[in-house]
């Protein structure tokens, strides 16, 4: 059950989307949050709506799960529309019952807070869910590679997250043999009140920090077997290349922004 | 191009918290092509040996020259270890990448491959090691054998002149010590790698060309097979095991049968015995 553990979110498939360089989709992402920010009337969300429907539609994702990358953000937007609902200052009230007063100022905010949450996380998972985890660490590697320049350890960041990734299976993999063997004498990790509990881990929490520290160890001297000494002089596997698709990516999003400007500006 | 491979002058090792070196004043020449088991029981030394063979570990006396590169002049560091290949004992600790294809990469990008050339030279490796379906597989889901295997396939990509194996089937069961021991030596056979062995294993030490026998950091036995597992009695003072068909015909010879000596296989012990039916 635990072999097919993937992590974030990443959906196979073969689209445009998918097809796309890392660098491409996280300096689109990039815009896109910047775009976003200069939207000022909900009117302005219309492009974006109709922006983030037609990536939807390109990346083959289905529109369920874009529905369940919000889900975990609903007790946050809950909260930012409750705050803004009823502390919003202004003239025109709307609504008054005992001590709650609706504001038009207020429900406005809330609408528009709520909004740009939703596009920002719906927006951006888009990211993680057509990009592979690998995939995208490397991109992140070659966008910040220029501040190398300024001592940024950007292939060590990189190696660091591809080895965590890859040794995330193997550790829960772990986690869960000593926990069957802890059990197995007489360990409870299931009752008891959240002291008792997180005091139950320990038996599980020690050995696995050992064998990570052993794990690490000998995947240093591999490394090392295998010639590695940092990201100088180092080719790849997987070079990224900007195409054709790319430039199109980008003069949409480009697109995007400059919609929002007009709009705002003749409103 | 030289005929020894690896040469060890006197070399001692070591640890810096211990007292007692792991490695004694041990020398000796493995010649190039050769396929050499390294037998030893726990905490013998074996491990170390394997680490000084390709400048992981440098001696702290002594001298350890591969192809003639000293492994102490730092010049020769990364061209030592492209030229040896390493495989470890534990087959999770040693694969970097999330999926088989990566990870075969992985050497050739740390020495400046050019990634024109990688496709080819990774399905090269994987079709030797008989990996090419799993290119696409995460590693953690391949069997421990597999796992050793696509370890094999890093390094051969590379393109060694030597593979060193510490202990590379102890963490196996018997179908997968027998995958990875068949594909070395079929590398050895068909491409003439040399190859060191590190193992524990007699039955494995009985099929390779040459075997050594590490004891407390010394050198003990250096022959043949034949030569070594005939002397069963020092093997089991340096308590090591000797192959069941050299007991059988150890006792069968104490007990007044004429047997000649160095049997140790199954097929040895076949043809003698029906050899003396007749």
């Amino acid at each position: 059950m635990l072999n097919d553990i993937t992590l974030g979110q990443y959906y196979p498939a073969d689209s445009f989307a998918h097809r796309l360089d890392p660098r491409t989709k996280i300096l689109l992402s990039i815009v896109y949050i910047v775009s976003i920010f200069l939207v000022k009337s909900l009117f302005g969300y219309i492009p974006v709506v109709l922006y983030l429907f037609l990536t939807i539609k390109v990346s083959t994702v289905p529109m369920g799960m874009m529905v369940r990358s919000i889900r975990p953000l609903r007790i946050l937007l809950l909260f930012t529309f409750v705050l803004n609902l009823f502390f919003g200052t202004g003239e025109r009230i709307l609504f008054q019952w005992a001590f709650l007063t609706i504001r038009h100022e207020g429900l406005m905010n809330a609408l528009h807070f709520s909004l740009r949450l939703i596009f920002l996380v719906t927006g951006t998972s888009l990211l993680t869910l057509t990009t592979a985890p690998v995939v995208l660490t490397d991109g992140l590697e070659r966008l910040v590679s220029p501040l190398r320049v300024i001592k940024f350890p950007a292939h060590e960041m990189a190696m660091m997250m591809t080895i965590a990734l890859r040794f995330i299976p193997t550790l829960v993999e772990e986690a869960q043999k000593i926990m069957k063997a802890q059990t197995a004498r007489g360990a409870d990790f299931t009752s008891g009140n959240l002291k008792q509990r997180t005091k139950a881990m320990i038996p599980l929490l020690v050995p696995l920090f050992i064998s990570a520290f052993r794990r690490a160890g000998d995947l240093a001297m591999a490394m090392e077997a295998r010639c590695y000494h940092g990201g100088e002089g180092r080719t790849r596997l997987h070079v990224l290349k900007f195409r054709k698709d790319d430039a199109i990516a980008g003069i949409s999003i480009l697109v995007l922004m400059a919609v929002i400007i007009l709009v705002e500006q003749w409103l | 191009m030289t005929q020894e491979h690896f040469k060890l002058e006197n070399v001692s090792f070591l640890y810096e918290e211990e007292a007692v070196p792991a490695l004694k004043n041990v020398s000796f020449t493995i010649g190039r092509g050769e396929f050499v088991a390294v037998l030893g029981h726990n905490g013998s030394g074996k491990s170390t040996l394997a680490k000084l063979l390709n400048g992981l570990f440098l001696p702290s006396e002594g001298t350890v020259l591969v192809s003639e590169m000293d492994t102490k002049d730092p010049q020769y560091t990364w061209d030592i270890r492209q030229r040896a290949g390493m495989v470890f004992q534990n087959p999770d600790n040693q694969i970097v990448a999330t999926v088989v294809r990566d990870d075969v990469a992985f050497g050739m990008e740390n020495i400046g491959v050019d990634p024109k050339d990688m496709p080819a030279r990774i399905e090269e490796a994987l079709t030797t090691v008989g990996m090419m379906p799993f290119l696409d597989r995460a590693p953690h889901l391949l069997s421990g054998g597999q796992k050793q295997r696509v370890a094999i396939a890093g390094i051969l990509a590379m393109q060694p002149e030597a593979l060193v194996l510490d202990e590379a089937t102890a963490m196996l069961d018997p179908s997968g010590r027998k995958e990875v021991f068949e594909t070395v030596a079929r590398l050895n056979r068909e491409q003439g790698i040399t190859v060191v062995w590190i193992t524990h294993f007699m039955e494995e030490a009985v099929r390779c060309g040459r075997v050594m026998v590490i004891h407390g950091g010394e050198m003990r036995l250096d022959g043949t097979p034949k030569e070594v597992f005939s002397q069963g009695e020092l093997l089991r003072s340096l308590r090591l095991d000797v192959p069941p068909m050299a007991r059988l015909a150890e006792e069968l010879i104490s007990r007044g049968i004429d047997l000649p000596a160095g049997i140790l296989s199954v097929e040895d012990m076949e043809r003698e015995v029906l050899a003396r039916c007749r």
